[in-house]
């Protein structure tokens, strides 16, 4: 089981976020599944679309306007792999530990990768740019090892390799930055 | 002259490899040469080791070309277009040219990837000019009933292709029986086995061929509603999918009183998966459509009597829905001409790990694990020795070297230890080590495990701690017997197929390389060099020109030397990171 992946502790910085929050995004998705069989998973997938993550705000909102359980959606949002409960970066690097990226040494690939950005499996950079996340198998194994970076996927990688795809990203990002300044 | 017609390989796999700025590239160059040839593009032809994948067809017959990057596009147009002549260099595969991958498809029979790689998958017009829907206007205009179709799949010999191996036939006989007003078809394509990606090679190639065999399905077990459940890791799979699935409403194959036959209705939803292995039981993934945490039921009752809703449902997998069309459309005696007494058919494989060339192939049932390594497969990286294959995932287990001349068949394999599953064969050379890949399964399965059952919950943990143990070379001398009665009681104790397959990858390695085992406990050292901390890394003096990169990695300066002179590792202060291994750029750091 996941236990790592429940928030041990509250992070009251990201309930200083929840004014941001705007739940009026979330009236179409509610509108399309309300009443309908089901409809729990779709209803946080598409939240989390809209929000990179499931707010405390949206269970509730969810709550109080389809009937659904607050302990129930709870359950089923830490059960799954795909939900998060705290934002997550612009770029989601999703490094492969299949079989076929195991035994083709994707380990030290991310051992790179988080050293490289100093977070640990699951994290979120301080710049908020990046989380890294292992995932079970992307399907490329004849690629491997293999790292998920959006929609873009990344094969037959070194940790070189990898290092400096992630970098030329975040230097992209920093210039859009600047440029925005 | 014929215009000719470039076919662009757009799988994932060969988007990976940038065969999508290879598609953009000949687009570029035709528009600003003002040539005139046709641009398509297509989905997975297998041949992943050589991505991404061209194929020209021309008056003079068809050109497949291997690693086309970016860079080759202009010298291809260049010779091959404009002046007819093809660079034999670059060919893998056509009438005139062979290359020694031609291999690679010698001795492959295509049933279930009948299409991959030979039609635009966004397109039902190129699926029908292959024969699409074909199978169910048979169906139709021969008036076959049901269960003369029931009958067709059963006479076929298919068994399901998701692992477990129980004849399709069979359940859709008991999904028939079962009498109600409401019956649902589930397709699983979620494929969560690590190392094997035949399904989403389907959906992303031939994506029609799954949704026909859904209707088929439908039709004779009375079903009107049907549910594709794909992974949410499969963005392409799942984009193409409702491409095909908005192509067949507005030809009217998905709809009310489809195929002209009165009263059968069909339609069909995409359901996506949230990330988790479990939903690939059956009854687990039936919990999770419901928009349950993915926990499986006790079974029975079974699915056929009561799954979805807790209507009669029937579950199938891609790969067997996608052979579906073509065994009632040529028969069932066409299907059983091929694989052995048990095991009917072609099976698809997804060849990985340290083989030459990796991809996915699809043989006959009965051909030997050997021939699929060394004939299809090209042998092993480098020329290592081959060591085992590990076959069916986390469920399976590794079959050694010795034991390659068994020929691939439900119940042949099942008597090594390992199963067959959905066809993932990870390929391990001398430098695996077989600790270490069983402790990476049960770390899989341990985090996979859903909780319901005691045993799978706590008993998965226990033995991944002892594994991780072992591999750190803190090994107890009877950690070899504690793991082997933990795995008896897993798999005992266990509701569903996860828990119960879960310590296989451990029982397998326990039974053929117990010798390895035994170093990593008794002499502290790992024969494949793999396992880090029992390792120690040493300076080669000979090749070390002293260039200090090394020691600025070592996290723990555990490496002293002057520049330019030899450096030294402090094997006490060693954390065997591996780090000086990496940095060093001329072969100086050892290990042993």
């Amino acid at each position: 089981m996941r236990i790592k992946r429940i928030p041990q502790k509250v992070n009251h910085e990201i309930s200083d976020l929840s004014e941001s929050i705007d739940l009026e995004l979330m009236r179409p998705l509610i509108e399309k599944y309300k009443n309908k069989k089901g409809n729990l998973i779709p209803l946080l997938q598409g939240t989390q679309e809209i929000y990179g993550y499931i707010p405390r705000e949206a269970f509730l909102k969810l709550n109080s306007v389809t009937g659904l359980e607050l302990n129930e959606m709870y359950g089923v949002a830490t059960f799954y792999a795909q939900f998060r409960l705290s934002p997550a970066g612009k770029h989601i690097i999703k490094m492969c530990h299949g079989t076929a990226c195991h035994v083709q040494g994707v380990t030290a690939i991310t051992d790179e990768l988080s050293d490289l950005l100093n977070v640990k499996d699951g994290e979120t950079t301080e710049d908020k740019i990046f989380t890294l996340e292992t995932v079970a198998c992307l399907g490329c194994c004849s690629l491997a090892p293999v790292m998920m970076i959006g929609e873009e996927t990344y094969g037959k990688l070194t940790p070189n390799q990898a290092a400096k795809i992630v970098k030329e990203i975040r230097r992209n990002e920093k210039l859009r930055e600047n440029e925005k300044v | 002259m014929k215009k000719a017609t470039v076919i662009v390989g757009l799988g994932s796999c060969g988007l990976a490899a940038g065969a999508g700025k290879t598609y953009d590239e000949f687009h570029r160059i035709r528009q600003a040469d003002k040539l005139d040839f046709d641009i398509k593009r297509t989905s997975c032809i297998g041949m992943c080791f050589r991505e991404p994948l061209v194929e020209i067809i021309d008056d003079t017959g068809k050109y497949l070309y291997g690693s086309v990057d970016v860079k080759r596009v202009d010298e291809i147009i260049e010779k091959h277009i404009k002046n007819f002549s093809p660079i034999p260099e670059y060919i893998i595969d056509s009438e005139k040219y062979k290359s020694e991958d031609s291999a690679f498809f010698d001795g492959q029979v295509k049933i279930t990837l009948r299409n991959c790689g030979h039609i635009d998958p966004e397109s039902v017009d190129e699926y029908e000019q292959r024969g699409g829907y074909d199978a169910m206007r048979k169906i139709s205009n021969a008036n076959l009933s049901p269960d003369k179709v029931i009958q067709i799949v059963l006479e076929s010999g298919i068994r399901g292709r998701g692992g477990g191996g129980f004849p399709a036939g069979m359940k859709w006989k008991f999904a028939r029986n079962n009498v109600s007003d409401k019956k649902y078809v589930i397709c699983n394509a979620d494929e969560g086995d690590p190392g094997a990606f035949m399904d989403r090679s389907i959906l992303e190639g031939d994506p029609h061929s799954v949704i026909e065999g859904m209707i088929i399905c439908a039709y004779a077990i009375g079903a009107s509603e049907g549910y594709i459940y794909c992974r949410a890791e499969y963005p392409l799979a799942i984009k193409r999918l409702n491409i095909a699935l908005d192509q067949a409403r507005s030809k009217g194959y998905l709809g009310e009183n489809i195929f002209g036959i009165p009263g059968f209705s069909m339609e069909i939803h995409i359901k996506e998966g949230a990330g988790a292995f479990v939903c690939g039981e059956e009854t687990a993934l039936i919990a999770s459509i419901e928009g349950e945490r993915g926990m499986p039921r006790r079974r029975p009752p079974f699915p056929a009597e009561s799954g979805l809703w807790k209507h009669p449902t029937n579950i199938n997998n891609v790969e067997t829905f996608a052979n579906i069309p073509w065994i009632i459309y040529n028969g069932p005696e066409a299907y059983a001409r091929y694989g052995t007494e048990k095991s009917k058919g072609t099976k698809v494989f997804a060849l990985t790990g340290k083989i030459k060339h990796g991809g996915l192939v699809e043989v006959p049932m009965g051909i030997t694990i050997k021939d699929i390594i060394y004939k299809l497969g090209g042998g092993i990286i480098g020329d290592k020795k081959f060591k085992a294959v590990q076959l069916g995932g986390p469920s399976g287990g590794c079959i050694p070297e010795y034991l390659s001349h068994i020929p691939v068949d439900y119940d042949r394999v099942n008597e090594t230890g390992a199963i067959m599953g959905s066809g993932g064969m990870v390929v391990m050379d001398e430098t695996t080590c077989v600790v270490d890949v069983a402790r990476f399964f049960l770390d899989f399965t341990q985090k996979e495990s859903c909780g319901k059952c005691t045993f799978c919950r706590i008993g998965t943990k226990r033995m991944l701690e002892i594994l991780t143990r072992i591999t750190e070379g803190e090994g107890k001398e009877d950690d070899i017997e504690t793991l082997e009665e933990i795995a008896h009681t897993i798999k005992d104790s266990s509701l569903c197929g996860l828990g119960q397959t879960a310590p296989n990858p451990v029982l397998t390695t326990i039974k053929y390389f117990r010798d390895e085992y035994e170093a990593h406990i008794r002499d502290h050292k790992c024969p494949a060099l793999s396992c880090k901390k029992l390792l120690t890394y040493e300076v080669i003096e000979e090749n070390c020109t002293g260039c200090m990169a090394c020691a600025r990695g070592c996290p723990v300066d555990a490496i002293e030397g002057e520049k330019k002179q030899p450096h030294n590792i402090l094997q006490d202060v060693c954390i065997q990171c591996g780090v000086c291994f990496t940095k060093c750029k001329f072969k100086a750091i050892r290990l042993s």
